[in-house]
């Protein structure tokens, strides 16, 4: 049987805007995955917890409040901590093009601003998720 | 799947987490849990919580997380909450675990969400094989959260020792309550966000459709009224729980004695499934001749049955 594939959509820190959120969430319900929405202002914590328990293949956080840099650094650091970094983190919301980079280096292996259109989302996230599986 | 179970055993939760997705894409595989002389555990208590989409399942298991873990610390509790695929793209969102989030650095606490992929009944497959892993990794109580259902979708009540239904003022009169399936379901009833208008006559209205219905074992199912947001009638919910688990102790007993028969031969029939589907995909020629008219059902099945024997003695006869 074909495995399911899970992923979290979450919102990290004093950030209450999930309509980007929502939305992903819904185009990836549509493109036949399972998603786990987990709301708005969680811990870095409570996020990669969650995504332990429900045993995600992807994990995706988006940020509007500016403080990207130290939430995804901490949710990486989290997951490396529990032997937990095969799970594939991305990231969309208002994400200046400088720190995309910085976050890519980081660990983070996709980021979708604001704009980017559906189709390309779920194919960069397919072919993401299909490399992972090879290795 | 051994070095796992003894992962989850210790109390690693990823570990856990791996034999649930393990089990729910191949629930047969529940088998392998358990080898020569291992009883097929259960949890020490398995509630089963259903009621309509939107009545507050969620909330309320939140609730009694909140006052259970407060009350022994050391009972440890999993949670698992079923939402619906959609029937259109086969994917789903999974947002129960919104309304439990306060709960999710709990060390005692476990809770995973399952997308009911098609099926009926309120369930999602791999449930039955998921309750015996949580048996066998000493989990305490198991709180099962069914999609929303609606009157004849009574599957909770095969796999669970106890039935919560939940209602809440304002969905649906006494007549809908009184059709068949929910109604006779339900060991516990609780009128919830009982802190808005209507509630006492809802629960009126449902003590009445109980006085007109014959008693079933253990007498009358209590009718309770709670209010999650405002912390009310949580404690009287679960003193009627015990209550209830020690009144139906005899129909737990029988049931849990039935439900392993029944989990071994669910497991055998899926595996088998599994496996003449495979077969059958690499012999499409029968499904044209049965398509054709070439070939009676009959002999299509006798045909697709030697087909996965003779698969097997092949494998066998390999060195």
């Amino acid at each position: 049987m074909t495995r399911k594939k899970r992923i979290l959509v979450g919102k990290a820190g004093l950030d209450g805007h999930d309509r980007g959120a929502r939305y992903v969430a819904h185009i990836l319900r549509d493109a036949g995955y399972e998603v786990i929405y987990t709301g708005i202002r969680r811990t870095p914590e409570q996020i990669v917890e969650a995504a332990l328990q429900e045993d995600v293949d992807a994990l995706g956080l988006s940020l509007l409040s500016g403080a990207h840099m130290v939430l995804f650094k901490k949710v990486l650091d989290l997951l490396a901590e529990r032997g937990a970094s095969d799970i594939l983190v991305f990231g969309g919301g208002t994400i200046p093009p400088g720190d995309v980079e910085a976050l890519k280096k980081m660990g983070v292996k996709a980021v979708f601003t604001p704009g980017t259109p559906a189709a390309e989302i779920l194919a960069e996230l397919e072919r993401l998720l299909g490399e992972k599986e090879r290795r | 799947m051994k070095a796992l179970l003894e992962a989850a055993r210790r109390g690693d939760r990823r570990a856990l987490a791996r034999l649930v997705s393990l089990l729910e894409n191949e629930p047969g595989r529940v088998v392998d849990l358990f080898g020569k002389g291992v009883e097929w555990t259960s949890p020490g208590l398995t509630l089963a919580v259903t009621g309509p989409p939107g009545v507050g399942k969620s909330t309320f298991v939140s609730a009694l997380l909140g006052r259970l873990r407060e009350k022994n610390p050391s009972g440890r509790i999993a949670v698992l909450a079923v939402d619906p695929t959609s029937p259109y793209s086969g994917g789903a969102v999974l947002g129960d675990r919104v309304r439990m989030m306060e709960h999710s650095l709990d060390e005692g606490v476990f809770i995973r969400s399952f997308a009911n992929r098609g099926r009926l009944g309120g369930l999602a497959p791999g449930i039955r094989a998921v309750l015996r892993l949580l048996g066998l990794t000493g989990w305490d109580l198991a709180l099962l959260e069914t999609v929303g259902v609606g009157q004849s979708e009574v599957e909770a009540a095969s796999v669970a020792d106890l039935v919560a239904v939940l209602l809440a003022p304002g969905q649906g009169d006494g007549v809908q309550m009184l059709k068949a399936g929910l109604l006779e379901t339900a060991d516990l009833f609780v009128v919830h966000k009982a802190d808005r208008p209507g509630a006492d006559r809802m629960a009126a209205e449902i003590r009445a459709a109980l006085d007109m219905a014959e008693p079933g074992e253990g007498g009358r199912p209590p009718v309770l009224l709670v209010s999650s947001v405002e912390g009310r009638g949580v404690d009287a919910f679960l003193a009627a729980l015990e209550a209830r688990r020690k009144d139906l102790a005899e129909r737990i007993r029988r049931r849990r004695e039935g439900a392993r028969e029944e989990d071994a031969r669910l497991a055998l029939l899926h595996e088998a499934g599994a496996r003449l589907e495979k077969v059958l995909e690499g012999k499409r020629e029968i499904l044209r001749a049965l398509l054709s008219g070439g070939m009676s059902l009959e002999a299509a099945v006798e045909e697709l049955l030697r087909a996965a024997w003779g698969e097997e003695t092949d494998k066998g006869g390999k060195p």
